[in-house]
C-alpha cells in the first residue's frame, strides 16, 4: 500500500524468505566457489564439473546416505537457482521426504517446489509422502507440507489435498501454527482453482475462527475469509458480528494488552487493518447493536489519530495510518454516517498539510471518493483553498494529479468558477501527461456550471489559448453547438474572438472556433469599425497559410459564409479564392471548396446565396460529449472518475435517479438515441448547407441525415428487417453489427458481425440471447429456441470484426423477438446494448403457389372472425407497384399473379413452418388509389402477422395504427395453436368492416 | 565514425575509456557491460545495439575491446581498425592481457589520441608509430628527425622510413594457414575452406622494391600453357599441384594495387619489420590433413560406446604436431572408460568432453580410441543432440597448396642484389574449426 505497510499476505513472501534462508545455508555449505568464480565461462566450467560429480555420486553403486543425498540435492538446486537447467535428482529429491531429519525433509520440500512441475511422473509419489506428513501430528512436518502445497498450488495439488485442508483447519487439535499454514494453503488453493475449494459444511468453522484465541491464526484465517467472502458473501454473512466485536477488542485495548502483537505501540495493525477491509465487503450491518458498537469503534480510530504520538519510530505513524485510512475508506463504504464522514473528513484535511508526501497523496485520494458522498460534500469543500494550494506547490506529480481529480470532484455550482480559474491557471505550467485530461475537465466544468454562457466562451477560449494542443475535438464542438444554440452569447462570443485571434501567434483550434464563428456571426459586431468585415477577413485570412488543411477548408467556408453576410466583401474574397494557392492547391478538398465557392458566389444571386448560406440552425440539445471523453481517457485505475461510475450505475440500477449525473450514467448502459455517446451524433443541420462548415464538421453532421437503423423503436423487429434478411443492425460510435440470415423451412440460421469501431480493444466481449420477459414461462414453446449460440471470442481488438453464428428454431408462432444482449468493457467503462434480433414470424414463411379458383375457394372457407385480421392504413408515400411487390416477395409469401379479378390488388399465399403446426396464409392487399384516406388494406391470416405485413409495407407505404399490435395480438396466438393448417382470412375490409375491433 | 572506444576486463570493469565525441555519454559504457559482457547467452554478436548506439567488439583473450557510435559508420571498417589497434597494442607490449594494459594505459592513451582523431582512423602502421611513440621514456627529437618524422608520415610512403641500413640483408616469409571442415559421419565433406595468411618479416636497407610471387592459377596459366615449372613435384604436402585457385585475397597497404589489378604481380616497398604482407582464402582442392571416422553405439539408455579412428593424410615425412581430438558426451554421463593406442585420453567433466591428446603423428598412420561411457537416466526426454567431434592439430605445410614461387628485391640505390639478401620460408597449417558430426 502507499503507507508501506502491508501483512505478510501470501505464501509466495514466506517462501522468499526461505530461498533467501537457504541460499545463505548453501553458500556456507559448498559452492563457495561457484560464487566466486571469475568468468561466466569458468562458473560453467564449474558446475559442469560439480554436476558431474553429482551424477556419479547419484549413479554410484552404494547407496548414499540420508546426509549426501541432501547434500547433493542442495547443490542441484543451488545450480538451479543459478540459471542452469536441472534434469536428474528428483527421485532423490522425493526420497528425501519420507527422512524422519527435519533438515532433510526441508530440503526435499524445498527441491520439489521449486522444481518439479504439475505434470510430472513423480507427482503421485510427492502427494503420498504429503499426504503421510499431513497425518503426522507432527507440526513442523505439517507445516513443511502445507507449504509445499501452497508453493506448488497446481490443479492436481488442489484435487489431491482441497479436502483435507479444511479439516485441518478447523480441528480441535490442530496446533496454531498449523491452522495458519492451512488457512494461507487454502487461500492460494483457492484463488489458483476455486472450483475445486469447496467450503460447504465448513463455512460456519471456518467463520468461527475469527474468535480464535491466537492472533496470528485469526489474522491468516481472515485473509482466507476476505477472499472467500467477495465470492459468495451471503454464506459468510455471519463473520460481520464476529468482526466488529473482535475490531472492538483490538482497538479498545492498551497497547500492553495484546503483547507480541503490538507493533510500535499500536495493537495488532494487520489485523484491524484486515478486519477493516472485510467488512468493506459487506453493507453496514442491520443489528442495530452490532452497528452501535462499530461505529463506536470507528469513533475510537479517529480519535486515536488526534492523539500525540506514542512514538516518534516512522513504523508507528505508518501502522496508526493504516488503520486511519483503511476505517476512513469503511466509513465511505459504508455512506451513512454523516457524523463520520465529516469527522473523516477534517482528519484527511489535517493530513493535507502533513510533511509527509505518501499522507498528502492518500489524502487528497480518499477525500476525492468523500466529495462526492452528498453527506461530506460541504466539509471536503472547506478545504478547497488547501487543495489550490497544493495543485500549485506540490513537488511531486502523482499527488497534482490527485489534487486536480479532488478539484473536479468538489466542484459545485458556488465554487465553481473559483475552481476553473484555478485550474486554467495551474494549465499553464502543468505537466504534460495530465494536461488533456485538465482540459477536458475545465471544459467539462465550465459547461456543467455555467450560469453566464459569456463566462463559459471566456473560459473555453482561455482553455485553447493557454493549452491548445491539448484541446481536443469535441471541446472545441461543443463551444460552438453551444454559442449557436444560444442567441445572447453569440455576439460576445464573436467579439471574444475577434480579440482573440489578434494575438500574434494563436493557435490552430482557436482559428477553427475565430473561423466558424465569425463565419456565423462576424455580422453581429460589424457595426464597429474596428472590426469591420474587411479588418475580420483580413484578420482571418493571416492566420489561413500557417494552419493546417482541414482548417483551411473550415476558413474556406468560413469566407463564402463572409460573402453572404457582408456583400461589400465579396471581391475580396473572390480574389482570394481565384488566386493560384487556391484554386490549384494540390489538396483536392481545398481545390474543390475553392473552385465551387467561387462559382456559387459568383453564379448565385443574393436570394439563393443567402438561402445556401443560412445561419446554422440550432444544435438539439444533448448531454455534452466531453464527458464521454473524459471517462474514455482515464480508464481503469483512475479512482476517483471510477468510483464516481460505479456510483452512478448504482444508483441507475437501484431506480433512483440524481437528475444530471443519472443521465450521465445514462451512456454507459443503453444505446437510445437520447443517450448516444457522442453528443454531436444526431445534431441534425436541417436544410443547413453543407459547405457551411468545416469538412470535419460535416462528417460529424452528415451522419444525421440518414438516420441509422439503430434508432430503434418499440417495434418487435427493426421494420426494416421485416422484408430484408441482411444489414446493419445496430451502429454507435463503438461498435457496428451486421447481420446476415438464411431461413429454410422452420429452421434459420443468422450471422452477426461485430465490428469494433475504435482503435482500441473490447474487453470481456460477452453476447447472450433471452428471450423476452412475458413468454419466458413457456418460452420453448412460443418462440425460436437458440439450439446453438456460439460464443464470441471476449477479446476484440480494435478495428477487427468478430462473427457469431445463431442456429434459430421456430417451435411455434411467436410475436416477441429474442433480445440479444452485448455486453463488454471499452476504456474502463462498461457498456450494456440491448437490441432485438429481427426475427420475425414471416421469416419463416414458405411460398405457395395456386390458382385463382383455388386460392378463392379457400378463401371463403376461412370466413371465421377469428381467422382472419385485415387492416386499413393510410399511404404516405406513393404506392409504386414494384416497390410493393418487392415488399410482398420480401415478406416470404408467394404473389399469385392473375388471380384477383381486379388487377389493382395482390394476392399472396404462404405456409408459416413451425415445428409443431403448419399455418396457411393467404394474403390480400388492395390499393385504394382514388380515395386517398384509406388506400390498401392487407389482409393476413394469422393475427400475429397483422402488425408484421403493416410493419412491412408501412415503413414504405404508411404510418400504422400502433393499437393493433401488443396484447391483443397474444390472445389471439394461443388460440391459434389449437388448428393447424388452417388460415383466417380478412375479406374485403368495406364488407368486413368491423373486423377491424381484433 | 567512432564515438568512443572501451576496453574492459572479463568481469566488466572499464580499463581503458576513451570517448572521441560529444553524443556519446558515459552511460554507454555500463550499458555494454550489462546488456554484452553480462549478458545471458553464450553466443553475443560483435554487433549489439542498444538504445540507438551501436557497439562493436571484438575479444582478445578475456578482454574486451568495443568501439562505440551512434552514427552508422562502415561496420568493417570499425573491426578493421579494432584488429590493427589489437595488432598495435601486440607489437608495443606483446600479450593483450589485464596486466599489460594496465602497465601501459599511459601508453595506450597516446596511442589512442595518435591512431584516431575525432573518431576518423589514422595511420596505425606500427612502424610508423614506433618513431615517435616510444616506451623508453621521454626522448627530445632534434629539428631533423621531426622534420624526418612529419615528412614521412605526410609522404607518400608513410609506412617506411629512409635511410634504414642492416649490415645482413634478411627477411622471413610464412605462410600461416587454418583449415575449417565440417565432415558428415560418412566421410563427405559438408564445407570446407582455408584461411590463409602470408606473413613478412623484413631486415631491408634502403627502400627496397619487392615482388612476390606464387602459384596462383591465373598468374601460371598467364605464363607458359601447360609448360611444365621448376616448382612442379616439390610441394610439401599431399598433392603435386601445381597451381591453386585464390577466391579473395587482401593486401597490406603497401601493395601496388593497381599493379595487381593490370598485371596481377604483387610488388611492394615492405615496411620495416613484420607485417602482414596478404590474406586470402580457397575453398578448392584443399588437402584434409585429417580424417576423423566416428562410431557411436547407444546401448540401452544407460550406456554408449565411443569408436573413432583418426587417419593422418599427408606425406609420411612430414609430422603434424600437438594433435587433439575433443569427443563431446551426453549431459547426464555418470562416468567413462577410455582406452587409447596412442596419446593421453582423460574426460573433462567441466568441458563434457572426452580430450584425446597425441603430440606427434606422421602422416599415412591411424590410431584409435574407444571409450564406454555410462549415463544416468533423467527426467526429460530430450535425445542427446550428438554435437560434432571436433580436432585441433599442427602440420608443416599448407592445406590449401599455396606455394611461394620467388621473392625478389631490387634496391638500385644501394649496392645490394637480390642474391645478396638471405631468404626464408615456412609453412604452418592449423586446424581451424575442424568437425566430424558423429
Amino acid at each position: 500500500s502507499r503507507a508501506g505497510f502491508t501483512g505478510p499476505e501470501n505464501l509466495s513472501r514466506v517462501n522468499l524468505v526461505l530461498v533467501k534462508h537457504y541460499s545463505q545455508t548453501l553458500y556456507t555449505l559448498y559452492i563457495r566457489s561457484v560464487y566466486h568464480n571469475l568468468s561466466k565461462e569458468a562458473e560453467i566450467k564449474r558446475i559442469n564439473k560439480e554436476l558431474a560429480n553429482i551424477r556419479s555420486k547419484f549413479k554410484g553403486d552404494k547407496a548414499l546416505d540420508g546426509y549426501s543425498k541432501k547434500k547433493y540435492v542442495c547443490k542441484l538446486l543451488f545450480i538451479f537457482l543459478l540459471g542452469h537447467d536441472i534434469d536428474f535428482g528428483h527421485m532423490e529429491a522425493v526420497n528425501l521426504l519420507s527422512s524422519n531429519k527435519y533438515t532433510e525433509k526441508q530440503i526435499g520440500y524445498l527441491f520439489i517446489s521449486v522444481l518439479v512441475n504439475s505434470n510430472s511422473e513423480l507427482i503421485r509419489l510427492i502427494n503420498n509422502a504429503i499426504k503421510n506428513d499431513l497425518s503426522s501430528r507432527n507440526p513442523t512436518f505439517m507445516c513443511l507440507a502445507l507449504h509445499c502445497i501452497a508453493n506448488v498450488g497446481s490443479r492436481e495439488m488442489a484435487e489431491a489435498f482441497a479436502g483435507e485442508i479444511p479439516r485441518i483447519l478447523v480441528a480441535g487439535d490442530t496446533m496454531d501454527s498449523v491452522k495458519q499454514s492451512a488457512a494461507l494453503c487454502l487461500l492460494r488453493l483457492y484463488k489458483a482453482s476455486p472450483d475445486l475449494v469447496l467450503m460447504g459444511e465448513w463455512t460456519s468453522r471456518v467463520v468461527h475462527l475469527l474468535n480464535d484465541q491466537h492472533m496470528g491464526v485469526v489474522t491468516a484465517a481472515i485473509s482466507l475469509i476476505t477472499c472467500l467472502s467477495s465470492k459468495n458473501p451471503d454464506e459468510f454473512k455471519t463473520c460481520v458480528s464476529l468482526a466488529v466485536s473482535r475490531l472492538s477488542r483490538i482497538v479498545s485495548s492498551a497497547s500492553t494488552d495484546l503483547q507480541d502483537y503490538t507493533y510500535y505501540f499500536v495493537p495488532a495493525p494487520w489485523l484491524s487493518c484486515k478486519l477493516l477491509r472485510l467488512l468493506q465487503c459487506y453493507p453496514p450491518p442491520e443489528d442495530g447493536a452490532v452497528k452501535g458498537r462499530l461505529v463506536e469503534c470507528l469513533e475510537t480510530i479517529l480519535n486515536k489519530a488526534q492523539e500525540p504520538p506514542k512514538s516518534k519510530k516512522v513504523q508507528h505513524s505508518n501502522a496508526k495510518n493504516a488503520i486511519l485510512f483503511e476505517a476512513i475508506s469503511l466509513i465511505i463504504h459504508y455512506d451513512s454516517e454523516p457524523n463520520l464522514l465529516v469527522r473523516a473528513c477534517n482528519q484527511l484535511g489535517q493530513f493535507l498539510q502533513h510533511r509527509e508526501t505518501n499522507l498528502r497523496y492518500l489524502a487528497l485520494e480518499s477525500m476525492c471518493t468523500l466529495a462526492s458522498s452528498e453527506f461530506s460534500h460541504e466539509a471536503v469543500k472547506t478545504h478547497i483553498e488547501t487543495v489550490i494550494n497544493a495543485l500549485k506547490t506540490e513537488r511531486d506529480v502523482s499527488v497534482r494529479q490527485r489534487a486536480a481529480d479532488l478539484l473536479y470532484a468538489m466542484c459545485d455550482r458556488s465554487n465553481a468558477k473559483q475552481i476553473v480559474a484555478e485550474m486554467l491557471s495551474y494549465l499553464e505550467t502543468a505537466d504534460y501527461s495530465i494536461r488533456e485530461e485538465m482540459v477536458l475537465k475545465v471544459a467539462i466544468l465550465a459547461e456543467k456550471y455555467a450560469v453566464d454562457y459569456s463566462w463559459y466562451v471566456d473560459t473555453i477560449l482561455n482553455l485553447i489559448r493557454i493549452a491548445g494542443d491539448y484541446v481536443s475535438e469535441e471541446v472545441w464542438y461543443r463551444v460552438i453547438q453551444i454559442v449557436i444554440n444560444r442567441d445572447d452569447v453569440q455576439g460576445y462570443a464573436a467579439k471574444t474572438v475577434f480579440e482573440a485571434l489578434q494575438a500574434p501567434a494563436c493557435h490552430e483550434n482557436m482559428v477553427k472556433v475565430g473561423g466558424y464563428i465569425l463565419g456565423e456571426f462576424g455580422n453581429l459586431i460589424a457595426g464597429d469599425p474596428r472590426s469591420s468585415p474587411l479588418v475580420q477577413f483580413n484578420l482571418l485570412h493571416s492566420k489561413f497559410h500557417l494552419c493546417s488543411v482541414p482548417t483551411r477548408a473550415l476558413l474556406l467556408s468560413a469566407y463564402i459564409k463572409f460573402i453572404n453576410l457582408f456583400p461589400e466583401t465579396k471581391a475580396t474574397i473572390q480574389e482570394v479564392l481565384r488566386s493560384d494557392s487556391q484554386i490549384r492547391n494540390s489538396d483536392v478538398e481545398l481545390q474543390q471548396r475553392a473552385v465551387e465557392y467561387l462559382k456559387l458566389s459568383s453564379i448565385a444571386s443574393t436570394d439563393v446565396l443567402a438561402t445556401v448560406l443560412e445561419e446554422m440552425p440550432p444544435f438539439p440539445e444533448r448531454e455534452s460529449s466531453i464527458l464521454a471523453k473524459l471517462k474514455k481517457k482515464k480508464g481503469p485505475g483512475a479512482v476517483s472518475v471510477e468510483l464516481e461510475d460505479g456510483k452512478e450505475r448504482g444508483e441507475l440500477n437501484g431506480g433512483a435517479d440524481r437528475g444530471g449525473e443519472a443521465a450521465i450514467a445514462a451512456s454507459n448502459s443503453t444505446p437510445s438515441p437520447s443517450s448516444d455517446l457522442l453528443g454531436l451524433r444526431s445534431a441534425a443541420p436541417v436544410g443547413g448547407p453543407a459547405p457551411s462548415a468545416g469538412s470535419l464538421l460535416v462528417d460529424v453532421f452528415s451522419e444525421a441525415g440518414s438516420a441509422p437503423p439503430s434508432a430503434a423503436s418499440e417495434d418487435p423487429a427493426p421494420p426494416l428487417f421485416v422484408c430484408k434478411n441482411n444489414g446493419v443492425l445496430f451502429e454507435n460510435q463503438l461498435l457496428q453489427i451486421g447481420i446476415k440470415s438464411e431461413y429454410r423451412q422452420n429452421l434459420g440460421r443468422m450471422y452477426l458481425f461485430y465490428g469494433n469501431k475504435t482503435s482500441v480493444q473490447f474487453v470481456s466481449f460477452t453476447t447472450t440471447v433471452s428471450c423476452p420477459g412475458e413468454l419466458q414461462s413457456h418460452i420453448l414453446k412460443c418462440i425460436p429456441s437458440l439450439t446453438h449460440t456460439k460464443p464470441v471470442e471476449p477479446l476484440v481488438e480494435g478495428g477487427a470484426q468478430v462473427q457469431q453464428v445463431i442456429n434459430i428454431e421456430c417451435l411455434t408462432d411467436f410475436v416477441d423477438a429474442p433480445l440479444l444482449n452485448i455486453k463488454f468493457r471499452y476504456g474502463g467503462a462498461l457498456q450494456n446494448i440491448t437490441l432485438k434480433l429481427p426475427v420475425t414470424i414471416n421469416k419463416f414463411f414458405q411460398p405457395t403457389e395456386m390458382a385463382a379458383a383455388d386460392f378463392f375457394q379457400r378463401w371463403k372457407q376461412l370466413s371465421q372472425p377469428q381467422q382472419e385480421a385485415q387492416k386499413i392504413f393510410k399511404a404516405s408515400h406513393g404506392m409504386d407497384t414494384e416497390v410493393l411487390k418487392a415488399k410482398l416477395l420480401g415478406l416470404g409469401t408467394a404473389l399469385l399473379e392473375n388471380v384477383d379479378p381486379n388487377p389493382e390488388n395482390y394476392v399472396c399465399a404462404g405456409v408459416i413452418q413451425t415445428k409443431i403446426q403448419q399455418v396457411g396464409c393467404l394474403l390480400r392487399l388492395e390499393p385504394n388509389a382514388q380515395a386517398q384516406v384509406a388506400p390498401p388494406p392487407p389482409p393476413t391470416h394469422t393475427h400475429t402477422h397483422t402488425h408484421l405485413c403493416a410493419h412491412a409495407l408501412d415503413s414504405h407505404t404508411a404510418s400504422v395504427c400502433p393499437s393493433l399490435c401488443g396484447s391483443h395480438c397474444i390472445t389471439h396466438c394461443t388460440h391459434l395453436h389449437v388448428i393447424t393448417r388452417y388460415c383466417i382470412y380478412v375479406k374485403d375490409p368495406h364488407r368486413v368492416g368491423s373486423s377491424k375491433s381484433h | 565514425m567512432i564515438g568512443g572506444l572501451f576496453i574492459y576486463n572479463h568481469k566488466g570493469e572499464v580499463l581503458i575509456s576513451r570517448v572521441y565525441r560529444d553524443d556519446i555519454g558515459r552511460n554507454a559504457v555500463d550499458a555494454f557491460r550489462v546488456n554484452v559482457i553480462h549478458a545471458r547467452q553464450q553466443v553475443r554478436s560483435p554487433v549489439t545495439n542498444i538504445a540507438r548506439t551501436s557497439f562493436f567488439h571484438v575479444k582478445r583473450s578475456n578482454i574486451w575491446l568495443a568501439a562505440v557510435t551512434k552514427q552508422n559508420v562502415n561496420a568493417a571498417m570499425v573491426f578493421e581498425f579494432l584488429y590493427k589497434m589489437c595488432d598495435v597494442m601486440t607489437a608495443y607490449f606483446g600479450k593483450i592481457s589485464e596486466e599489460n594494459i594496465k602497465n601501459n594505459f599511459v601508453l595506450i592513451y597516446e596511442l589512442l589520441d595518435e591512431i584516431l582523431d575525432f573518431g576518423y582512423p589514422q595511420n596505425s602502421e606500427t612502424g610508423a608509430l614506433k618513431t615517435f611513440i616510444t616506451q623508453t621514456g621521454i626522448k627530445s627529437q632534434s629539428k631533423e628527425e621531426q622534420s624526418q618524422i612529419t615528412s614521412q608520415v605526410t609522404g607518400q610512403i608513410g609506412w617506411r622510413r629512409e635511410g634504414i641500413k642492416y649490415r645482413r640483408n634478411e627477411l622471413f616469409l610464412d605462410v600461416l594457414e587454418s583449415v575449417n571442415l565440417l565432415m558428415s559421419p560418412q566421410g563427405q565433406v559438408l564445407s570446407a575452406h582455408v584461411s590463409g595468411r602470408v606473413v613478412m618479416k623484413s631486415y631491408l636497407s634502403g627502400m627496397p622494391e619487392c615482388k612476390f610471387g606464387m602459384n596462383d592459377k591465373i598468374v601460371i596459366d598467364k605464363q607458359g600453357k601447360g609448360g611444365a615449372t621448376d616448382e612442379a613435384g616439390k610441394s610439401g604436402g599431399g598433392g603435386g599441384k601445381q597451381s591453386i585457385a585464390i577466391d579473395d585475397c587482401t593486401f597490406h597497404q603497401c601493395v601496388r594495387l593497381s599493379k595487381f589489378d593490370a598485371e596481377r604481380s604483387i610488388s611492394f616497398i615492405p615496411p620495416d619489420g613484420e607485417c602482414e604482407l596478404m590474406r586470402y582464402r580457397t575453398t578448392k582442392d584443399i588437402i584434409l590433413p585429417f580424417r576423423v571416422i566416428p562410431l557411436v553405439r547407444e546401448v540401452g539408455r544407460t550406456k554408449l560406446e565411443v569408436k573413432v579412428v583418426i587417419k593422418s593424410n599427408f606425406k609420411p615425412s612430414l609430422l603434424a604436431q600437438k594433435i587433439e581430438v575433443r569427443i563431446p558426451t551426453p549431459l547426464n554421463t555418470s562416468g567413462v572408460q577410455v582406452i587409447c593406442m596412442k596419446g593421453k585420453a582423460k574426460y573433462k567433466a567441466s568441458e563434457n568432453a572426452i580430450v584425446w591428446k597425441i603430440k606427434r603423428m606422421a602422416g599415412m598412420k591411424e590410431s584409435q580410441i574407444s571409450a564406454e561411457i555410462e549415463l544416468l537416466p533423467t527426467n526429460d526426454k530430450k535425445k542427446w543432440a550428438r554435437p560434432p567431434i571436433s580436432m585441433n592439430f599442427e602440420v608443416p605445410f599448407a592445406p590449401s597448396g599455396l606455394k611461394v614461387r620467388y621473392l625478389k628485391v631490387f634496391e638500385p640505390k644501394l649496392n645490394y642484389s637480390d642474391h645478396d639478401v638471405i631468404k626464408w620460408v615456412r609453412y604452418i597449417g592449423r586446424s581451424g574449426i575442424y568437425e566430424t558430426r558423429c
